[in-house]
């Protein structure tokens, strides 16, 4: 095959024969974050303006930030439901630890070891999960759920049911500051999915996750050591959730023990409307980036057109449902393709 | 057999489960550049002796020689440093991941930072293919390759390592014959490279094809070695099942009645083209041709699977219309399916419930299931067919190959259908329980039924049919009565050559 070595490009990028269209048949997604961009640009005065696009970026940054993580979870064929809980602990740990008296002294710094805190709080978590699932085989789905009712608890618990309000203002303007023209979490948001995306096309931990979700015993015949990698995955997704929960607190310089209920479900809805299989295998950032985007604008424009919320929840049941079926429609209609 | 020469060696090797004894001292070698075939009945100890090979069981006593030398291979990473290949009967591949990545699935080459390697990783699985004869390159997509294209791969993946050793276990089960010729050719290939090979196959056509040494496992033990040159299919056979078989037709002629199921110009899309043929009461009709020459694609037709694009189809002179299974079976039509694990069975139910699940709705009391009437259909087929199961309540997933087919057989023939149509009914079944499966064929044609045999393995073709109709590529290219019929014509007329009456 000496004549395919002459084009140095990576596996993943075939598709280039098939141009533009090949490419939206892989992310069907897009062509509907493409018409309904087009449908509130039209449909509303002020949905077509770079204010409210940045405004979409950052709303829906925090859901986008986890379902980054949950898309490498769900192609390992395994799902975390446990992520809103962890936003909520997060957050709260966060919040709180910034304003131990310890470190009163340390000025701005004392945000420092709270983010730290934070983060690994998530990031144990995640391990713990990934360590049940590996060592017990118990299915992600219970454990995630054990999860998500035992962190909520805990994080009622700590907290005495009550909020907490971030003291350091330099916390809370973060979540309003901007850099280069652009705000920071937003930048938070799209540096993140870039580094996700050649992590999982371009690496060999990105390659072994969709070995393992596509076929879990022929990653073990072949020596991937399925165990610690699912853990891995697991550490990357509670890091995403707790970074989630502390952009949130930034936002709102609070964080109450309700933050992010439901989001497991927004998330999770987000990576499959991206394409992502439930049974793993198959999925990718660019899709997760697509679905993600797609909840935002419908939000946001149906905001704008002062659609009920509760409509706005009909009308997105009622999208999700209809974009898989017309991706079952697509992908079966290239396996017979290939078939003659 | 000097010691030096074996690359690898196996000695006294026993292996228990609770309760059983899967393999009794058995020795086993394999010398650089030979082809050893292992053999035995489904039970015999083959696959056990392949694990404990693979690194995948390990045994209670006994020892692995590698080169003369003493090894221990704990687990299957341990077994391919020592340079010891399986290739995985049921194909053990990530289906959406393209065919190059699943070579080094892994493995995969590294660059700095954990970043996949692309361009050594496709030159070295493009070498590779080239070396194999593939038509498909490393980028394709391995969901999209046929059984045959991914088991190539599977092979591919063998050749990236420094094998010493290469197990095959039941390479051939899905190949067609011009697929099997690629496999032979790359086996000879790796013999003149100075591998060793084990060959793992019911085959015995296969066996005397590429293989220098059999050896013969039965009940766990280790019945002897033969060399292949100065053997034959009789003797193997006699070592494995312990007796000998009684391969001779018992095709009686002259008791045919009338015709049951007459078919014409029936056409599918591309499947296949104006067929024709008729099969009475009392017959069994054999259907022969390479995979994908539209034979499976007929009887899914008939049982209401597909919808013909053209055609008719008569039974017992009436012209019928079967749009579902359920319609095919109100006509007394039963399909005996290819792959009875996936199409068959419900593995996890017991005998009774298999044989009587399509017409439990008949057998109930008030609004229970009846279980006397159940059971005492499952004893009539017991007896019928001579299942050989535990009880009643066995699980069907337990039962060997041939008296699982049987369940199936006894499944449909409960509905009392007129026209059975059997797709490959001895597959993957070994072959002391495949003369029994023969036996029971022809005894259901002779009392009556119309029955129709596609199957890919000629000897099984030529021993059941009363005549023999031969296919390619969608089309029948001739039909030869039982006296007709022989090797050469047939595989002429499935191969698209003479394809005439100038036999």
């Amino acid at each position: 095959m000496s004549q395919t070595s002459v084009e140095s490009a990576p596996v993943q990028a075939s598709g280039g024969m098939k141009a533009n269209f090949g490419w939206i048949v892989r992310h069907p997604i897009w062509a509907f974050v493409v018409m309904i961009f087009i449908f509130f640009s039209l449909m509303t005065d002020n949905f077509f303006s770079l204010g409210n696009f940045e405004n979409i970026l950052v709303q829906t940054s925090t859901l986008g930030l986890i379902a980054l993580g949950m898309t490498i979870v769900m192609i390992n064929g395994n799902i975390d439901l446990s992520v809103g809980a962890v936003v909520a602990l997060a957050a709260s740990l966060t919040v709180d630890i910034m304003g131990w008296p310890m470190f009163e002294s340390w000025g701005n710094w004392q945000i420092l070891p709270a983010v730290l805190a934070g983060i690994a709080s998530g990031v144990l978590l995640g391990a713990l999960n990934g360590l049940i699932v590996w060592k017990t085989g118990v299915d992600a789905f219970i454990v995630t759920l054990g999860a998500m009712l035992g962190v909520r608890g805990l994080v009622f618990v700590y907290t005495g049911e009550q909020s907490f309000f971030a003291l350091n203002f330099a916390y809370s303007d973060f979540g309003a500051s901007r850099f280069l023209g652009l705000p920071t979490l937003a930048w938070v948001f799209l540096i993140f999915t870039v580094l996700m995306h050649v992590l999982l096309s371009r690496t060999v931990h990105g390659s072994n996750t969709y070995a393992v979700g596509d076929n879990r015993e022929a990653a073990v015949n072949a020596g991937i050591r399925v165990g610690p990698h699912m853990m891995i995955n697991f550490m990357i997704v509670g890091f995403f959730a707790a970074l989630a929960g502390i952009t949130l607190s930034t936002q709102m310089g609070a964080s109450t023990p309700n933050l992010g209920r439901d989001y497991e479900l927004w998330v999770i809805t987000a990576t499959v409307l991206g394409g992502t299989k439930l049974t793993g295998g198959a999925g990718n950032i660019i899709g997760t980036f697509g679905g993600v985007l797609a909840i935002g604008i419908l939000r946001n424009g149906m905001n704008l057109m002062q659609v009920p919320a509760f409509y706005v929840l009909v009308t997105l049941g009622v999208i999700l449902i209809a974009v898989l079926f017309l991706d079952k429609q697509l992908n079966r209609q290239g396996e017979e393709e290939l078939r003659l | 057999m000097s010691a030096a020469e074996a690359v690898l060696r196996l000695e006294g090797i026993v292996k228990t489960f609770p309760g059983v004894r899967a393999l009794d001292g058995v020795d086993f070698d394999v010398r650089l550049g030979e082809v050893h075939a292992l053999m035995g009945e489904n039970g015999a100890g083959k696959s056990t002796l392949m694990k404990v090979l693979a690194g995948m069981y390990q045994p209670n006593e006994g020892r692995i020689m590698i080169d003369g030398k003493p090894a221990v291979m704990a687990n299957p990473i341990e077994a391919k440093e020592n340079g010891v290949i399986l290739i995985h009967q049921e194909l053990s591949l990530a289906e959406q991941m393209t065919v190059a990545e699943n070579v080094f699935l892994g493995e995969l080459p590294r660059s700095r930072w954990g970043f996949v390697d692309w361009k050594t990783l496709e030159e070295r699985v493009g070498t590779i293919l080239t070396k194999l004869n593939c038509d498909f390159g490393p980028r394709t997509r391995v969901g999209s390759l046929s059984i045959a294209k991914k088991q190539m791969v599977e092979i591919a993946r063998a050749l990236t390592h420094q094998a010493k050793v290469v197990v095959f276990d039941e390479p051939t089960a899905s190949l067609t014959d011009a697929e099997k010729v690629v496999l032979f050719d790359i086996i000879r290939d790796l013999k003149s490279d100075g591998v060793g090979i084990v060959y793992i196959s019911h085959r015995m056509e296969e066996i005397f094809t590429v293989c220098d040494r059999i050896t013969v496992l039965r009940d766990g033990s280790y019945r002897g070695t033969l060399v292949a040159a100065d053997t034959n299919e009789d003797e193997v056979t006699q070592l494995m099942i312990g007796r000998s078989l009684d391969y001779s037709r018992n095709v009686e002629h002259g008791e045919r009645g009338d015709v049951t199921l007459e078919v014409t110009g029936l056409s599918c899309g591309k499947l296949y083209q104006d067929v024709s043929f008729s099969v009475r009461a009392g017959e069994v009709v054999g259907f022969y041709g390479l995979v994908g020459a539209g034979r499976t694609e007929i009887a899914e037709t008939l049982f209401g699977l597909r919808e013909p694009s053209a055609g008719k189809i008569r039974l017992g002179g009436e012209e019928i219309a079967i749009g579902s299974p359920a319609e095919a079976i109100a006509n007394g039509i039963s399909l005996v399916p290819e792959s009875r694990k996936e199409q068959g069975l419900v593995l996890g139910m017991n005998c009774r419930d298999n044989i009587t699940l399509p017409q439990v709705d008949d057998m109930t009391a008030g609004p229970f299931v009846s279980n006397g009437a159940e059971i005492a259909i499952y004893d009539m087929y017991r007896d019928r067919l001579d299942i050989k199961a535990p009880s009643w309540r066995s699980e069907v997933g337990n039962l060997s190959g041939g008296n699982q087919q049987k369940i199936v057989i006894g499944k449909w023939l409960a509905m009392k259908p007129r026209v059975l149509i059997v797709d490959e009914p001895t597959r993957g079944i070994d072959v002391g329980s495949k003369a029994e499966i023969h036996n029971l064929i022809r005894e259901l044609a002779h009392s009556g039924y119309a029955v129709i045999v596609i199957s890919s393995e000629m000897p099984e073709i030529l021993r059941v049919s009363d005549r023999v109709i031969a296919m390619y590529q969608g089309r029948i290219t001739r039909e030869f009565t039982a006296d007709e019929v022989n090797e050469d014509n047939l595989v002429q007329a499935i191969s698209g050559i003479g394809n005439g009456k100038a036999a």
